[in-house]
């Protein structure tokens, strides 16, 4: 019996599952449910274990429908690896009940599908705007907003915090001292903005304001053909772009129902490992910068540059690569590059050992961050974290293992799991993940199969450039395909890879035409950053800038 | 203090340039040198510039490279980051300036003393880069004037470098800056 059959006989002795629509399509269960049933349902789906997190809420726009709106919800279960896709057709006005009394972790979800959509969650206890700015009119993700129509801010919100039953989140407490730190602060990361109220030094109320970086990622993809969409994808979490590449090109592909080459999956699993360690190198560094620890960030950029040496060597580029198309990759990797990254290997396994003396069992390094503002597995899963903070919890979740893709399964390697959650695990954690990556990318490079670096389909790969120039067919082909553009059939997929903060999800809907109808992200860090407020209650202030170093929030796919 | 010892020291005519003997004038040559004030206050600025890192995006992680062992910024004297607006006087724009960040760097460049530099790095803060989005600012000079432009979608650090070197020479050459002089605030802040 499959997961949907079996859902639907439970459901069924529950409740009158009459309304409910099942389908199965490009490999993921959806249902299709009317809104009066959507807490019930997650409920009873969450009590009964069928599922642990709620990964992803987000907005669908179809403006011709007579409901026009979709409210989609993405569980998945830690245990067996299962997803389910919950649809609640709402038409325009009409409002569902918040799933933040069921899963927490809804929160800010809810607020960038209201943000973006103008969805109302009825019940949620903060439903203002996300990502866009306080002045904004209009929900800017619906088909009937113009992608270049600006709009000017012309002030900044003062301090405010999350409204409370019974409080206004923006009447302060005089008996406090509020204190604003960023966006522009050394300790905030770029573009981070965290308010405080304070007894002393110790926070008694905090909230986040983000959005300081909303380049518009999902409206810019619905804009652009398939392939153009992947130098956007770089510019998610610019730490680590290769990795965001592949999530997004995976789910295309798993939309158009290809397969790529083993030698694309092998080049691709070395890039997703080596950027692995570059985003922890990034994590890691910048995190002792903020307890006052600049040395590990000098030692570490120096091996952050080799890394770039080696994607310049690949493709041109250091940061933003652009290296994977839809199919496979852009080129293939030039003579003796795989040595060269084995070499690399060799220096940076030296070079983790050093960090991790250097930090991990430095005696301040322990005093200030093992011990401090823990988070406990319950709780990580209920915000939906995911990735090292997760493990860091002690929940032993990567989709490398659970859902090994790209020939994970076959490679020999470790996932680290924390004690406490607390700070110092995290780094334990990203430290550990660090020798494990180089440990997966000596097996790979040690044997690299031959054969194509991407596949040869003339409906979805461009041909080579000596055939365009070369013979007739492959100049029409070329020019077919530029003008036609990459079309997958209709319909929608979820699709999931494990990044260097956790899951990365791209949910993809294709109306059949050169562009995505609709493209999703399901950042790491948003689900993750969500949760600081409650984290550093009761905290000291200094600890609370440990945590958001620890947390490696990254702007870019923060605000996207 | 400077009385009670003053007594003891032989008087001098306050009117009278101190007469050299040739021997400290030969001396004094090999040391010292004459220009003039301008041009001395200009070399001062160029090699001791402290950057503000307004790093927002992808541009931001690059900088710490420009900041980094390889790159180096300190080899042009401008080494001190500061992330206070009032002890420094290049403004780094690195990364696209959203319609939500604007006010803020408005602020932050109003709050900066005078004689103060913007260089816009990377594509997004020259001019929104290929974000010709609903969110996204285009350019950071549509609110502040900028000096340098340095493209790149990120830069290079070698760009970065070369925009800071170009920065150099328009101080020490007293450039005419146009763009600042006429700037006014946008009224919308």
């Amino acid at each position: 019996m499959s997961n949907l059959e079996a859902l639907k006989t439970d459901l069924g002795q529950q409740r009158d599952i009459s309304k409910f629509q099942f389908s199965h399509a490009f490999g993921d269960d959806v249902m299709v449910i009317p809104k009066d049933d959507l807490i019930p349902i997650l409920r009873h789906l969450k009590d009964t274990d069928k599922f642990d997190f709620l990964m992803d809420v987000c907005g669908v726009d179809w403006p011709n429908r007579e409901k026009r709106f979709d409210a989609v919800y993405h569980l998945y279960n830690s245990k067996n690896a299962n997803r389910l896709r919950i649809k609640v057709p709402l038409a325009e006005g009409e409002a569902v009940d918040t799933a933040t009394t069921v899963w927490k972790g809804a929160d800010w979800f809810e607020r960038e599908a209201y943000d973006m959509f103008g969805i109302i969650f009825k019940g949620h206890p903060n439903l203002r705007r996300i990502l866009t700015h306080h002045q904004f009119v209009g929900h800017p993700l619906r088909k009937d907003y113009e992608a270049d129509r600006q709009q000017h801010c012309t002030e900044t919100l003062p301090i405010h915090f999350d409204n409370e039953p019974g409080v206004e989140g923006d009447v302060l407490n005089p008996a406090l001292v509020p204190l604003n730190i960023g966006p522009s602060h050394p300790a905030m990361h770029g573009t981070l903005r965290v308010m405080v109220e304070l007894d002393g030094e110790t926070i008694v109320r905090s909230a986040c304001e983000i959005g300081y970086l909303h380049r518009c990622f999902e409206k810019m993809a619905e804009t652009h053909p398939y392939n153009q969409v992947i130098p956007y994808t770089d510019r998610l979490n610019y730490c680590s772009a290769p990795m965001n590449n592949v999530g997004y090109c995976k789910a295309v592909e798993k939309l158009l129902g290809v397969e790529i080459p083993p030698k694309a999956q092998a080049m691709r699993v070395i890039l997703c490992e080596l950027s692995r360690i570059i985003d922890h190198i990034i994590s890691v560094g910048t995190g002792g910068v903020d307890l006052g620890a600049l040395t590990a960030f000098f030692h570490l950029f120096t091996y952050r540059e080799k890394v770039y040496n080696l994607f310049e060597k690949l493709c041109g580029a250091r940061l933003t690569v652009a290296l994977t198309r839809v199919g496979g990759m852009a080129q293939d990797a030039p003579e003796g590059w795989f040595d060269e990254v084995l070499t690399f290997c060799r220096e940076m396994r030296v070079e983790v050992d050093e960090i991790s003396k250097l930090m991990l069992d430095n005696k301040i390094f322990i005093q200030r961050t093992q011990g401090v503002l823990p988070v406990k597995a319950a709780d990580a899963i209920a915000w939906g974290y995911t990735g090292p903070l997760l493990r860091a919890s002690g929940v032993g979740l990567d989709l490398r293992k659970a859902k090994p893709y790209y020939g994970y399964d076959a490679l020999d390697f470790a996932v680290p799991v924390g004690t406490n959650g607390d700070i110092y695990d995290r780094y334990l954690v990203r430290v550990e993940e660090m020798r494990q990556s180089i440990k997966i990318i000596e097996q790979v490079c040690k044997n690299v199969p031959g054969g194509d670096f991407t596949i040869r389909d003339r409906g979805v790969v461009l041909p080579e450039k000596k055939d365009v120039y070369g013979n007739i067919e492959g100049l029409m082909n070329h020019f077919m395909l530029v003008i036609k553009g990459l079309r997958p059939p209709p319909g929608e997929t979820y699709d999931a890879t494990e990044a260097a903060n956790g899951e990365l999800g791209f949910y993809l809907i294709s109306d059949g035409s050169a562009n995505p109808y609709r493209l999703k992200v399901r950042p790491p860090c948003f689900a993750i950053y969500q949760s600081f407020p409650q984290v550093v209650k009761g905290g000291f202030i200094a600890d609370a800038i440990a945590t958001v170093a620890s947390m490696n929030v990254i702007a870019g796919e923060l605000d996207r | 203090m400077g009385q009670s010892t003053g007594k003891n020291l032989p008087q001098k005519s306050r009117n009278q340039p101190p007469q050299l003997h040739p021997h400290d004038e030969e001396l004094s040559k090999s040391f010292a040198t004459t220009t003039k004030m301008e041009a001395l206050i200009a070399w001062g600025r160029k090699n001791a510039l402290w950057p503000l890192p307004y790093g927002t995006a992808c541009c931001g992680i690059e900088l710490m490279s420009v900041m980094g062992p390889k790159y180096d910024l300190a080899r042009f004297g401008a080494e001190v980051v500061r992330f206070s607006p009032r002890q420094s006087d290049l403004l780094l724009v690195a990364g696209t300036i959203t319609e939500k960040m604007a006010p803020i760097l408005v602020r932050i460049y109003r709050q900066m003393l005078e004689p103060k530099y913007v260089l816009s790095m990377g594509a997004c803060a020259s001019s929104g880069g290929f974000y010709r989005a609903y969110h996204v600012l285009q350019g950071a000079d549509k609110c502040i004037p900028v000096d340098v432009y340095v493209p790149g979608c990120p830069p290079t650090p070698e760009a970065v470098l070369d925009g800071v070197m170009l920065l150099q020479r328009m101080i020490s050459e007293n450039h005419p800056r146009p763009w600042k002089d006429n700037w006014k605030a946008p009224d919308y802040v």
